[in-house]
C-alpha cells in the first residue's frame, strides 16, 4: 500500500518546517517536499516607519544572523541617503572595517552554533543514534572538553559582536553613511589577549580548528556515506571581491556552474533583472531562480558550500584557512562540490577563515580612527537602496524604498535560506530515495537522515518567511492517494 | 520662608512654595515624572509623580509644600505600585517599540519604566491605530509614542512669531499630537534638537541625526534618570 511520511517539526533548525514524503505501492518515493509553514510579515510592518529604523527593526527577524540583516539594511540606507555603493561612494575605512569586524564575529558564532550544537551530534553518534543522545547534551556527556572549547569560542564571538554593536544580540552599529563608534584600544586588547572567562584571539584560532579536525575524522571513517549523501546539482552563488574571491561584506554576485565556469556575474543592484521567484501553495518560502535558465536549471545554492565552490582562494593573511580551502578544492579536482554533507566541511573552513580575518582586522589601526560617517544632505536623497552581504547561510538581500518624507514604503528581503529552497528540496528528495525508498519499514534513523540533509544548510526558516512558539520541523509519509501513513513530530 | 514637612517619616526643612518633586530631590528622594521640567511651570499631565499628601493621592509636581505636610513617596506600597501602574498604562496606551526606536537609551519613559521596576504592563495593550506625520523637513512625528505630556506644546514655539509649533487635537482617547509643518520647517537645528530632547519619548525625532550614541553610551546608560533628577541635571 502506498504511504505518506511526515516529519513535523524538523528539529535543530531555526524556524518551523515540515517534510512530506509520498511513497507508491512499492514503497518507492514519488515525491518529497520541504514545507515552510510559518509566516512573519516583517516586510509589511516596517512600512510607515522612518527609513533609518529598517536595519534596527528588521534585524530582529533573526536571533542568529542579526548582524547580517543589520548590515544589509545599512548598505541599503547608504544608497538611500546618497552615499552608498549605488552612487559609487566608497565607505570610510574605519566604518567599513567596523562593519566587517562585526560581520566576521557573527559568522564565527553563528557557524559555531550551527556546526557544533546542531550538526556534530550525528557526526559523533550517527544518524541512527537515539534522539536522547544525538543532541548537545549528548555531546556534553561524550566530550565535555570539546563542548567547553565550543562554548568559549562562541562566547568570544559574542563578545566581539558586543564590542562592535554594543550588545551581544540586536545591537546598533551601522547608521546611514557609516558607523556610530570605532573600536577602543581596551576593547581590541580584550579580544586579542582575553581575560578571566574570555579566551584570547590565539585560543580562538586554535579552537576554530576543532571543527575541521572533527570533520576530517568523521570523513575518514564514513567516506562513502559523506560523499554520496544528497549529492545534488545546483549552481553556486556568492559575492566576490575584485580579487575574484569571496567577500562576505561587499562585491559582485557571481554564479558558477559545475565546472566553476562563470554563468553570470552581476552588480547586486540589478538582482531583480536577473532573478525571479516562483511560489508554491504548499510552502510560505519562495523559490528564486535565474530567469535566463528557468526555474530548475536556474536554481542556485548559497552559503558555505557555494562560497567555497565559487572562491578561488583566500588571502595569504589567512594561511590556515587558505590551506584548508586548498585541501577542499583538491578533493573534487577543481570541480564544484555538490555533496550536501560537505557543506559542514565548508562551514568548518569558514569558522577558521572568520577567526583569521578577525585577527587581521584587530591588528588594523584603522579601527581606532575617528572619521566614522560620510556626510550627506537632503539633495543627495535617492529614496531607494539595496544591500547585499554574505550572511552565514548565504547571500542576503535587503531592498527598501522610502518617500521624500522618509517613510519606508516598500521592503523586500531575499534571504539565503530562500535562495537554497530548490536545492534543499532536491536534497530531501535524494535522501528520501536513498534512505527511505524501497523499505517496507521506516525507522526513526531513516527519517532523521532527511533532517540531516536539511540541517546541512543550517536553514533559517524564520528569516526566510519573513514565528513565535515551538520552533522545530515535522517528516510525513503519504500514500498514493495522499493519505497520511506515518508522521514524525517532535 | 521655610516650612517643615515630612517625607516618608523624615522631617525636613523646605522653602515655602517649592513643589514636592523639587523638595524631595533636594533631600535625596527621587519621584519619577514625565511631564515636569525643573524651572518651568508644572503641567501635571502625566501623573507619574503621584504621592500621598496627608493620605490623599496627588501629583507631586503640582503641589507646593506647606507647613506640617506629611508626604509618602516610597514608604507606602500602594502609592509605589500606583506610580508603576501609571507608567504601565502609558506603555499600554501607545505603541512603543523600544528596540528600534531612535530615542532608546535616552527615552525618559523607558528609563522610568526601568526605575519603577516595570517588567510588563498589567494592562492589555490597546494597539491604538495612530498615523505618523513625517511631513515636516525637520521632524519625524511618531504619534505611536506620544504620551500627551504637552511639554512640546507649552515649551517649543516659533522663534519669530512666538506661535506654538505643536498642539493637541481632539479629546480623550481621540486626542492626537499635531505639528505645524510650515513652522517646524523654520526651526533651527538647535531648536529641533531641543524639541527632540524635551520630548520624554520617541515621538519628536530630529530627522538629521539618528542613532549617533553607541549602545552603552546613551544618556540614561551613562547615568540613570534617578541620579540625573537628584543631581538636578535632568530637570
Amino acid at each position: 500500500m502506498s504511504k505518506k511520511l511526515v516529519i513535523d517539526p524538523v528539529t535543530r533548525i531555526e524556524g518551523h518546517g515540515k517534510v512530506t514524503i509520498h511513497l507508491d505501492d512499492n514503497n518507492q518515493v514519488v515525491d518529497a517536499k520541504l514545507h515552510v509553514v510559518e509566516f512573519r510579515g516583517f516586510e509589511k510592518f516596517i512600512q510607515g516607519h522612518p527609513y533609518w529604523e529598517a536595519p534596527m527593526l528588521l534585524q530582529r527577524i533573526c536571533g542568529i544572523c542579526f548582524v547580517s540583516h543589520h548590515l544589509c539594511g545599512a548598505k541599503a540606507l547608504d544608497d538611500m541617503v546618497g552615499v552608498g555603493y549605488s552612487q559609487n561612494t566608497p565607505m570610510l575605512p574605519t566604518a567599513e572595517k567596523m562593519r566587517r569586524l562585526g560581520h566576521y564575529m557573527q559568522q564565527l558564532q553563528s557557524h559555531v552554533t550551527a556546526y557544533f550544537y546542531l550538526i556534530v551530534p550525528e557526526m559523533l553518534f550517527g544518524m541512527d543514534a537515539p534522539p536522547e543522545q544525538r543532541n548537545v547534551l549528548g555531546l556534553v556527556e561524550a566530550d565535555p572538553d570539546l563542548v567547553k572549547r565550543v562554548v568559549a569560542l562562541r562566547k568570544w564571538g559574542q563578545e566581539g559582536i558586543k564590542a562592535v554593536l554594543g550588545k551581544r544580540m540586536h545591537g546598533i552599529s551601522s547608521i546611514p553613511g557609516g558607523v556610530n563608534q570605532n573600536l577602543t584600544i581596551e576593547a581590541r586588547d580584550r579580544l586579542l589577549n582575553g581575560e578571566e572567562g574570555l579566551i584570547s584571539l590565539d585560543d580562538a584560532i586554535e579552537f576554530a580548528q576543532d571543527g575541521l579536525n572533527l570533520f576530517y575524522n568523521f570523513h575518514e571513517k564514513n567516506r562513502k556515506m559523506v560523499d554520496t549523501f544528497a549529492d545534488v546539482p545546483a549552481l553556486n552563488m556568492c559575492l566576490v571581491g575584485d580579487d575574484d574571491n569571496v567577500d562576505y561584506y561587499h562585491g559582485k554576485m557571481r554564479i558558477v556552474d559545475k565546472n566553476k565556469e562563470i554563468i553570470n556575474e552581476l552588480d547586486y543592484h540589478d538582482y531583480l533583472d536577473h532573478f525571479s521567484e516562483a511560489t508554491e501553495e504548499w510552502s510560505f518560502m519562495k523559490f528564486p531562480f535565474l530567469k535566463a535558465l528557468g526555474r530548475e536549471a536556474g536554481a542556485v545554492r548559497v552559503g558555505p558550500l557555494a562560497r567555497v565552490n565559487v572562491t578561488k582562494s583566500y588571502s595569504d593573511s589567512t594561511p590556515l584557512a587558505k590551506a584548508a580551502l586548498e585541501r577542499f578544492h583538491d578533493y573534487t579536482n577543481g570541480k564544484a562540490n555538490d555533496k550536501t554533507l560537505h557543506t559542514n566541511w565548508a562551514r568548518a573552513i569558514e569558522i577558521l577563515h572568520s577567526a583569521e580575518q578577525i585577527k587581521v582586522l584587530l591588528n588594523d589601526p584603522d579601527l581606532q580612527k575617528e572619521q566614522l560617517v560620510l556626510s550627506y544632505d537632503q539633495s543627495m536623497w535617492s529614496g531607494e537602496g539595496i544591500g547585499v552581504v554574505e550572511a552565514p547561510r548565504g547571500t542576503l538581500l535587503h531592498h527598501y524604498r522610502a518617500n521624500q518624507e522618509g517613510n519606508i514604503t516598500f521592503a523586500n528581503l531575499v534571504v539565503a535560506t530562500t535562495q537554497n529552497n530548490t536545492v534543499m528540496n532536491r536534497s530531501v528528495r535524494s535522501v528520501a530515495e536513498d534512505y527511505i525508498g524501497g523499505n517496507a519499514e521506516i525507522t526513526e534513523g531513516m527519517m532523521n537522515a532527511i533532517e540531516v540533509s536539511i540541517r546541512a544548510y543550517d536553514p533559517c526558516l524564520s528569516c526566510a518567511t519573513h514565528a513565535a512558539g515551538q520552533m522545530p520541523l515535522v517528516v510525513s509519509v503519504l500514500d498514493s492517494k495522499g493519505k497520511l501513513v506515518n508522521e514524525f513530530i517532535r | 520662608m521655610s516650612v517643615r514637612v515630612t517625607i516618608d517619616g523624615q522631617e525636613i526643612q523646605a522653602r515655602s512654595g517649592d513643589n514636592i518633586i523639587d523638595v524631595a530631590a533636594q533631600n535625596g528622594v527621587y519621584i519619577p515624572s514625565l511631564c515636569y521640567v525643573k524651572g518651568k511651570p508644572c503641567l501635571g499631565t502625566c501623573r507619574t509623580c503621584s504621592v500621598k499628601v496627608d493620605g490623599s493621592v496627588m501629583a507631586a509636581c503640582t503641589i507646593p509644600v506647606r507647613e506640617g505636610m506629611e508626604i509618602e513617596v516610597n514608604d507606602d506600597a500602594e502609592i509605589v505600585d500606583m506610580r508603576k501602574a501609571l507608567v504601565e498604562l502609558l506603555f499600554s496606551e501607545g505603541n512603543h517599540n523600544c528596540p528600534s526606536c531612535e530615542k532608546s537609551g535616552r527615552c525618559e519613559l523607558q528609563a522610568t519604566g526601568y526605575e519603577v521596576d516595570m517588567m510588563v504592563s498589567r494592562f492589555p495593550y490597546r494597539f491604538t491605530p495612530r498615523v505618523v506625520d513625517h511631513a515636516s523637513k525637520t521632524v519625524f512625528l511618531q504619534r505611536d509614542r506620544c504620551i500627551f505630556c504637552q511639554r512640546c506644546v507649552d515649551m517649543v514655539r516659533d522663534e519669530r512669531t512666538g506661535k506654538k509649533i505643536f498642539s493637541i487635537k481632539g479629546r480623550g482617547t481621540h486626542s492626537s499630537i499635531e505639528i505645524d509643518a510650515e513652522l517646524a520647517n523654520e526651526m533651527t537645528p538647535q531648536q529641533v534638537r531641543h524639541a527632540s530632547d524635551l520630548c520624554p519619548v520617541g515621538c519628536i525625532i530630529d530627522k538629521t541625526q539618528g542613532y549617533d550614541d553607541p549602545i552603552g553610551q546613551r544618556k540614561f546608560e551613562i547615568k540613570s534618570i534617578k541620579d540625573r533628577a537628584l543631581e538636578k541635571e535632568h530637570r
